[in-house]
């Protein structure tokens, strides 16, 4: 399996995210935004960072890069695609995944770990989860407060679009544990098709436990079995 | 030729920015200040003569990069210069 991880100027999780694929069994290689060719790879990984210095708004610039054009036909082909912070609203801005992402509600930039719910299982990106637990895992953004309208909303609830949501430690959504503000504790939604997702938190800088969790891991393992399933579905003729 | 962008958020849509900036007025004083709400103006310098559609032109750049329509509204404004 071969994962691209896009560089924006102004990407700084892209080695996080090497780190974390390269740990874990993926080939992964370093793709400047200004490339236009995806053929030879499984996965593209949207790292977080704050491309074009997230002029006029978080993600709306690096949308036209040269290879969001190809992004958005490798996405088409179902091949798998997963943006983190930076790359979450990049997803939103290119109309990829549904919403938006807002200034977080208490202006501040805030950098903790949250605890996240896993609302839907049996996503390529979540399968292989075996944690009877909240997962642990860092955020790091200013503008992580998701938004959806309600008829979003309904529609994501009703195709089980959305995949992590802010808990506490015990795995109730209240109020406090929602760090930003998101729409009904969201934290990363997936497509209708299901090969891409996105999320704030940031599981790549959770993959050892020395570094205080090692969550993360299980996100990317999911992605790895659920390539090995559609192995024939992502050959590169 | 000229042109100004008013992007701003949705009217239903939380303002933190505004929230903030309309608590420090109240503590200077200004308490018949009710609600603030901040948004963003784009001024446009555009080639004289490109009149014909640029009205359309704007809207598509508008729609497709200076705001985004699922959490945003704006209005264009054209100023035309007078020599």
């Amino acid at each position: 399996m071969k994962s691209a991880i896009i560089v924006f100027p102004g990407s700084n999780c892209d080695h996080d995210m090497y780190h974390a694929l390269q740990v874990l069994g993926h080939d992964a290689e370093y793709v400047w935004h200004k490339n236009s060719n995806l053929d030879d790879f499984d996965l593209v990984a949207l790292p977080g960072g704050f491309s074009y210095g997230d002029y006029l708004r978080a993600g709306a610039i690096a949308h036209f890069s040269p290879i969001m054009q190809e992004l958005l036909r490798f996405a088409n082909r179902g091949r798998f695609v997963i943006g983190i912070c930076n790359g979450f609203q990049v997803l939103t801005e290119t109309k990829l995944l549904p919403g938006a992402l807002l200034r977080n509600q208490n202006l501040r930039f805030l950098c903790q770990t949250v605890y996240l719910r896993v609302e839907n299982p049996k996503t390529n990106f979540t399968a292989a989860i075996d944690i009877p637990r909240p997962l642990k895992i860092p955020i790091a953004h200013g503008e992580g407060n998701y938004f959806i309208d309600t008829a979003g909303l309904n529609e994501l609830e009703a195709n089980q679009q959305i995949v992590f949501r802010y808990v506490d430690r015990d795995g109730n959504a209240v109020p406090e544990a929602n760090p930003n503000g998101s729409t009904d504790y969201i934290a990363g939604v997936i497509n209708k098709e299901g090969n891409v997702l996105g999320m704030m938190p940031h599981p790549e800088r959770a993959v050892d436990s020395l570094l205080g969790s090692s969550d993360g891991t299980a996100i990317f393992e999911s992605i790895k079995q659920a390539y090995l399933k559609n192995r024939k579905a992502f050959s590169h003729a | 030729m000229k042109a100004i962008v008013r992007v701003r958020l949705k009217s239903g849509i939380l303002d933190p920015q505004g929230k903030a900036v309309n608590n420090a007025l109240h503590h200077l004083g200004y308490n018949e200040i009710q609600d603030v709400r901040i948004g963003k103006l784009i001024e446009l310098t555009i080639e004289n003569g490109s009149a014909g559609n640029i009205q359309n032109r704007l809207q598509e750049a508008s729609h497709k990069l200076l705001a985004n329509p699922i959490i945003e509204d704006y209005e264009i404004e054209i100023i035309e210069e007078n020599k």
